[in-house]
């Protein structure tokens, strides 16, 4: 361990400086920031070069890299770098609401089981370990398939342009909140013999008082390095749905729905399956590594005991 | 002992019973039923027709009744007839289940074969150079898109050096053992190399903690050369949460199964699971779901059973909590 900090040091500026530490991780945060900058400015670029993201121009199929098309064109001549940038909006706003809305899922269920224990907590385990073993993708392939009227959503819903992206984050969170409600419940099973939750209980508060204000804020550091670590495995499962053609759906571009033609292309034009696959490579390794620094961060006990 | 493997066969077999409802309800609602399909390749059905056929083939009953008459078939070994292939739904299972077998028994194989010593390589000198670069590599292949690399695979091999097939399955007898072996390499490579940074970080975590325990310091003290340190005393105990892990994640494998087949064209469970999904096979992409359930479940129950035989400390009572 480091030398300690100064007598005035704040527990957010310990934290912090454990962070930097970690060079990786604040590399990371940094590749991630400008991803997102880069993504956001997708009307810019569009702008600069000239080009409409959605512009088909069948005489310029196939372009070579160009001023006018910074990374070529693609198979009806749209601007790849244009669409990798409104294809990355897409994937990192999947990737951010399906993490964190697995994360609430899994904290919720985690919280009830760890603190009312007992046959509520046999019965949500269970039913945590039957989710944990399902064999995943398959399933995801299915509940992409549904038809969506036929469960009785309306239909201006369900034929909405961005049903598709809905539908790939209620998916992803349906499944994905496994890992936090296990981490969640293993710590709360603990914190609920502690003095100061006995101490509120005896005070009369309530159940749903002593589970968010009492117990919920020790548990923030495991949740925020579990869901950091999702995000990058979401962004994966998206552009692996995307690819296979049940994800998002054309036109609005991901950085999987970019590769599902790149395969029949592959002999013509192998540049197409390259860019979006480094894109989602590069983020999802940023967020691995992110999370493993905010882990050194926020919770040096677990490093310690690692190293 | 009996008395715990008994409980956890019942709530596989449990867990089993409500997944073969959820996927059947779910795949109910998928777009289209059989009469629709009959409609749209015969457009003289008139919706009479329609109409006494749905009668005919019970799609007017609840979904309980038509679950329990499939389950009353299923169980008697009646799994009804694919509609792509035109055969008994077992007769196309079965072959796609050996196919699949050899890519994941291969591929699995080879990445323990490279990942277990890797891992020991990391944890033996923890934040050294070796286990950085170790790490490093192990962190890229947790985070690289399966189909992607299996697309760069292919982009390297097949179409730059035009050395292996870009995919299928090979004529067999055509070319002898080696032209077939030839299609199992870029899958398996790929797949392989998608499990490896995972089972190598289990590994690398696991050793790192059983390194730092006192018998360790004792082994030691004893005199025992480092290799017997590392691989007579700390091995097999840094063994029983990988190997647990690595049973666990038959799912997972299962998934990079589907991937990977149906990019090289592999005709085994995963691209028919997808096929049949796609292409409105309901009995098919039934069965097939279930047995991918069924194999991931066997797989947990045989972690179950090694993490008690590798570790006779724990007594199969105290897990049953």
């Amino acid at each position: 361990m480091s030398a300690p900090g100064g007598k005035g040091e704040t527990v957010w500026a310990l934290t912090g400086r454990r962070f930097l530490k970690h060079r990786l991780a604040v590399a990371s945060l940094g590749v991630l920031a400008a991803l997102a900058l880069a993504a956001l400015s997708a009307p810019l670029a569009e702008a600069l070069i000239g080009v409409d993201a959605g512009a088909v121009d069948l005489f310029n199929r196939f372009q070579a890299a160009s001023w006018a098309h910074p990374l070529g064109t693609d198979e009806i001549g749209r601007d790849i770098l244009v669409r990798l940038l409104y294809g990355g909006r897409i994937s990192l706003i999947v990737g951010l609401t399906a993490a964190f809305a697995s994360a609430v899922i899994g904290t919720m269920v985690g919280l009830m089981a760890g603190y009312y224990g007992g046959r509520l907590d046999a019965f949500l385990m269970r039913t945590t370990d039957g989710v944990i073993a399902l064999p995943l993708l398959p399933l995801l392939i299915v509940l992409a398939a549904l038809d969506l009227g036929k469960i009785g959503l309306p239909e201006a819903v369900a034929t909405s342009e961005y049903i598709s992206l809905y539908r790939i984050i209620v998916i992803v969170a349906l499944v994905g909140w496994t890992t936090v409600a296990r981490l969640v419940r293993g710590t709360a099973l603990s914190l609920r013999e502690r003095q100061f939750v006995l101490a509120a209980e005896a005070q009369g508060a309530s159940a749903f008082r002593i589970m968010t204000v009492h117990i919920l804020p020790n548990l923030a550091s495991p949740i925020i390095v579990a869901t950091t670590l999702s995000v990058g495995n979401v962004i994966l499962l998206e552009s692996v749905l995307s690819f296979l053609g049940l994800g998002i759906q054309p036109p609005i571009p991901s950085w999987g729905n970019l590769l599902t033609n790149a395969q029949e292309l592959i002999f013509e034009a192998p540049s197409l399956a390259f860019y979006p696959g480094v894109l989602i490579f590069v983020t999802v390794i940023a967020f691995n590594f992110l999370g493993d620094g905010l882990q050194d961060a926020l919770d040096p006990r677990a490093t310690e005991r690692r190293g | 002992m009996t008395r715990f493997l008994l409980n956890r066969l019942w709530q596989s077999a449990l867990v089993l019973g409500l997944m073969s409802f959820a996927v059947y309800s779910l795949i109910g609602l998928m777009p289209g039923d059989p009469v629709d399909l009959m409609i749209t390749a015969d457009p003289k059905i008139t919706a009479e027709d329609a109409a006494r056929l749905r009668e005919l083939y019970g799609l007017n009953k609840s979904i309980f009744e038509r679950y329990g008459n499939w389950l009353a078939a299923a169980l008697s070994g009646d799994f009804g007839y694919s509609r792509l292939h035109a055969k008994p739904v077992m007769q196309v299972i079965v072959p796609a289940m050996g196919n699949t077998v050899i890519l994941l028994g291969l591929s699995f194989a080879l990445a323990l074969a490279i990942a277990l010593p890797a891992g020991i390589a990391a944890a033996y000198r923890p934040y050294s150079k070796t286990d950085y670069a170790i790490n490093l590599a192990a962190f890229a292949g947790i985070s690289v898109p399966p189909f992607w690399l299996a697309l760069m695979l292919i982009i390297v091999f097949a179409v730059i050096l035009g050395v292996l097939p870009a995919g299928g399955l090979g004529t067999l007898g055509a070319g002898g053992i080696w032209e077939n072996a030839r299609y199992l390499v870029l899958p398996v490579a790929s797949l392989t190399i998608a499990s490896i940074g995972g089972h190598t970080r289990y590994m690398r975590a696991a050793m790192i903690e059983t390194l730092r325990q006192d018998y360790i310091r004792t082994a030691r003290a004893t005199g025992a050369s480092e290799a017997r340190v590392v691989f007579g005393h700390a091995l097999r105990n840094a063994l029983i949460p990988v190997v647990t892990i690595i049973a666990l994640d038959f799912g997972y494998l299962f998934s990079g199964a589907l991937i990977t087949e149906t990019i090289f064209a592999w005709p085994g469970m995963g691209r028919l699971i997808y096929d049949a999904i796609m292409g409105n096979d309901f009995n098919l992409a039934l069965v097939a779901l279930l047995l991918a359930t069924l194999l991931t479940l066997v797989g947990n129950f045989l972690a179950d059973v090694a993490y008690v035989w590798l570790d006779p400390r724990i007594s199969f009572r105290e897990i049953e909590r």
